[in-house]
């Protein structure tokens, strides 16, 4: 009995650690996110949290749907793989609500030298001109239509702005 | 993107029940996207790569990406006689605004390289996390609880791609998150939907009627750096043997 | 991108972890090693450093309370690290982190301490006046026993707590060892001596600190210092030394035998980048003239005060290398690219969160715990209470 009472130091140590390990519990089940380990070892809202984040380009199909006359111009074409935003930018807001922002047209000159500025470093196969020997300046879109870009592909069809039908 | 009669008849109605969710204004999983029907990779065609940068750009518009850092680059690689031991390698501001031209009859030869987030099945950078703040999803895209995450960098240390940064001001890790918030609508990635010549696609390894699934079947494909054992998932078709 | 030379990742220009990740290990290394040059008079019965048991014990405990600041200055979000606590991630060597520290801080150090000061802080609580009164009650956990029977009590489980102490300090260092061995990706780091050459490391520094503030503080009371007391010291140190630097120059070796496909890339760094503070500082200076300064003190009977010279040139040395040797595994492990084919350059800010004042504010800092903890609990070889608590 006498040693343990010599002990009583010790207990009174230990009691520290179980008080603080109380305490530790009880915060933790109040601070720990609930849909923690849902799926794995994270907060399983994460994923919806992420999922639900704003769509800024709108994927071609959404394009499509009201610029039907573009969309078959371009099906026929060599830009047929081409995607409408991959040169318009992105357009979710204008897919949204067409008349909250009007899309302004690309510049020709300083798109389409992007891809098809001539250069050792591109696939020998791909279309690449040099563009101040080609067209000496003048705007690509002068000569080509850019939703079907092969001179003379594109009969009938024109380069007016692609509004609705 | 190649799209067939057919397919455009099974995308289309996805797009529209997506799209009612865009038109809406409150963009929400779509209500038929069961992560369980899905695994989620991206095939990488090196030989259609021209280098424009498009894919770059498109990512940073889509995600609010920083300046100077990337969730999506390209690199240029120059074939030389030595170029298996010591490749020529660059990637000016991540090939955002493309690359210089070079000059014909150098005598170069040069391909393109999209580099990205390999969304591992045994991902090192979520090994790592201490807290988990990262994980692999159910439908395998390994993304960043940015609500959690401590910015300690650890994952930044661990994954072998070079993919992740600690984002500037957030001062969270971030990297790409195959645009999670758009493969769950039925929409693409926004650096696929970008890229003009089909050098980058989407593919959900789960969908045995995905052309893509069925391409990485079909074709010899590889991934980067396949001692590293990290299941990635970014499959790289016509992958010359000295790209790091 | 200015200072990038060759190829890097365009993420990888940016190195995320700073000199406070140089730091942390350091600090954690002097704790483990402190530690362990105390457990040598508890547990292995070395009386001869019996004069510095309290000193690296009181040591240790500053340098553990600063240990937690350079993490919490490095992370993007301090407020969220109990997450550590609360939802730690088993596979992750660095969510070990809150548990060992708390560990080692609460269930090692604090205990030991307390154990071993009981009787005066029981003494002190009742002759002290005021506010220090008031913190040695505290202190007592509300308990007056000092009987022998009870102080009795205390150095046998002090003698259990050092013995558990020592693989807990391993475990401490150790650590901070595999977070860095066990990263495939960095070829630098990977490795399964990283832990091991850590906590060797570790033990050369912090028993090199405290034979440094032992003699330093024994000079400013004016008093001798016991000669014999760091001949055993320095004995232990250059022992532990060798077997550092024979595993850091077989991990050299290996890398330079098998040359594998990081080995060119890191051969130019350690060459160039790490020229300075690697081949210069942590194996010249800091390594190879230690070693035969203190081999020659073991073999030559030097007279008094030239070893004591030696001993005071050989710790600083020795200091300086252990921290150059930190600083060339995190910062060399981030100048070189993944790829292989490139190197960035470390810019050390000087008066931001991660700068060089931090990180220096954060070295003197332990000192001036230290200078508190030894007012409060006189660690001197002097008083009577330490010889009880020894003796038998």
């Amino acid at each position: 009995m006498s040693g343990l009472r010599d002990a009583g130091h010790l207990f009174r140590f230990l009691g520290l650690f179980v008080i603080a390990f109380l305490v530790f519990l009880g915060v933790r089940r109040y601070v720990v996110p609930k849909t923690f380990g849902e799926y794995g070892h994270y907060r399983g809202a994460a994923i919806d949290e992420i999922a639900a984040r704003p769509v800024k380009f709108a994927g071609h199909q959404a394009c499509e749907q009201c610029h039907t006359d573009i969309a078959d111009t371009k099906a026929k074409g060599a830009h047929a793989h081409v995607n409408c935003e991959a040169c318009h930018g992105a357009l979710a807001q204008h897919a949204n609500d067409p008349t909250s922002m009007t899309p302004v047209k690309p510049d020709s000159a300083v798109l389409c030298a992007r891809c098809h500025t001539a250069s050792a470093a591109k696939p020998k196969g791909f279309p690449q001109v040099d563009p101040a020997e080609h067209s000496n300046g003048v705007p690509c879109a002068t000569c080509h239509n850019p939703h079907s870009p092969v001179i003379g592909s594109d009969a009938g069809a024109s380069t007016a702005p692609g509004g609705a039908k | 993107m190649k799209i067939s009669r057919r397919h455009l008849l099974i995308l289309l109605p996805a797009a529209a029940v997506a799209w009612k969710h865009v038109l809406a204004g409150e963009p929400e999983e779509s209500p038929n996207y069961r992560k369980s029907d899905h695994w989620w990779g991206m095939l990488i065609d090196i030989p259609k790569c021209i280098g424009c940068g498009n894919c770059v750009r498109a990512c940073q518009a889509e995600n609010d990406v920083p300046d100077g850092f990337f969730r999506t680059w390209v690199e240029r690689y120059e074939r030389t006689d030595t170029h298996l031991e010591t490749p020529e390698v660059i990637s000016p501001d991540g090939g955002k605004e493309g690359f210089p031209s070079a000059a014909e009859g150098t005598g170069g030869e040069y391909f393109f390289v999209p580099k990205m987030c390999n969304h591992c099945s045994d991902s090192p950078c979520t090994q790592v996390c201490p807290v988990g703040a990262t994980f692999v999803t159910p439908d395998g895209v390994v993304l960043i609880d940015q609500k959690y995450c401590l910015g300690c960098a650890y994952c930044v240390q661990a994954c072998p791609y070079g993919c992740r940064y600690i984002h500037p001001t957030k001062k969270v890790a971030d990297k790409c998150t195959l645009c999670y918030h758009r493969i769950t609508k039925g929409l693409t990635t926004a650096c696929c939907e970008a890229c003009p010549t089909g050098a980058r696609q989407l593919a959900d390894l789960k969908d045995p009627k995905d052309p893509i699934h069925e391409f990485l079947k079909t074709h010899s494909v590889q991934v980067l750096k396949p001692q590293m054992a990290t299941g990635a998932k970014a499959f790289y078709y016509g992958l010359d043997g000295s790209v790091r | 991108m200015s200072g990038v030379e060759g190829y890097m990742y365009p993420n990888e220009v940016t190195l995320y972890w700073s000199v406070l990740i140089v730091l942390y290990p350091y600090i954690t290394g002097l704790v483990a090693g402190a530690f362990i040059l105390a457990s040598l008079v508890r547990v292995f019965k070395v009386r001869a450093v019996a004069p510095t048991y309290r000193l690296a014990l009181l040591t240790a405990l500053s340098f553990l309370l600063v240990a937690p600041l350079p993490l919490q200055f490095h992370l993007g979000h301090p407020e969220r690290s109990p997450e550590m606590y609360f939802t730690p991630h088993s596979s992750s060597a660095m969510a070990m982190f809150g548990y060992v520290y708390l560990w080692y801080l609460m269930a090692v150090l604090v205990f030991e301490i307390w154990l071993d000061y009981r009787r005066e802080i029981v003494l002190l609580s009742q002759s002290s006046k005021g506010l220090l009164r008031l913190i040695y009650k505290i202190m007592t956990l509300g308990s007056n026993n000092i009987s022998p029977r009870s102080l009795q009590i205390d150095e046998r489980v002090g003698w259990i707590v050092t013995l558990v102490g020592i693989p807990s300090a391993f475990l401490l260092h150790g650590y901070v060892g595999f977070i860095f061995g066990s990263i495939k990706a960095n070829p630098w780091w990977s490795s399964p001596l990283m832990p091991v050459v850590f906590i060797f490391s570790a033990m050369v520094s912090g028993i090199a600190a405290v034979m440094l503030i032992y003699m330093a503080t024994t000079k400013l009371r004016k008093l001798t210092i016991d000669i014999r007391c760091v001949d055993t010291i320095a004995m232990y140190m250059f022992y532990i030394f060798v077997i550092d630097f024979t595993l850091e120059m077989l991990d050299l070796v290996h890398r330079i035998y098998e040359a594998d496909e990081s080995f060119r890339s890191l051969n130019f760094m350690v060459h160039t980048k790490l020229y300075f503070s690697q081949i210069v500082l942590q194996i010249a200076v800091g390594t190879l003239i230690p070693l035969v300064l203190l081999f020659l003190t073991q073999v030559v009977k030097f007279a008094e005060i030239v070893r004591k010279r030696i001993y005071v040139l050989s710790s600083s040395l020795i200091l300086i290398s252990v921290f150059a040797m930190r600083w060339n595994v995190v910062i060399g492990g981030q100048l070189f690219s993944k790829s292989f084919l490139g190197y960035t350059t470390y810019k050390m800010d000087l008066v931001t969160k991660e700068g060089f004042l931090v990180a220096l504010s954060l070295e003197i800092l332990p000192l001036l715990f230290l200078w508190a903890l030894v007012k409060l609990l006189p660690p001197w070889p002097e008083s009577a209470s330490h010889e009880t608590a020894l003796g038998h």
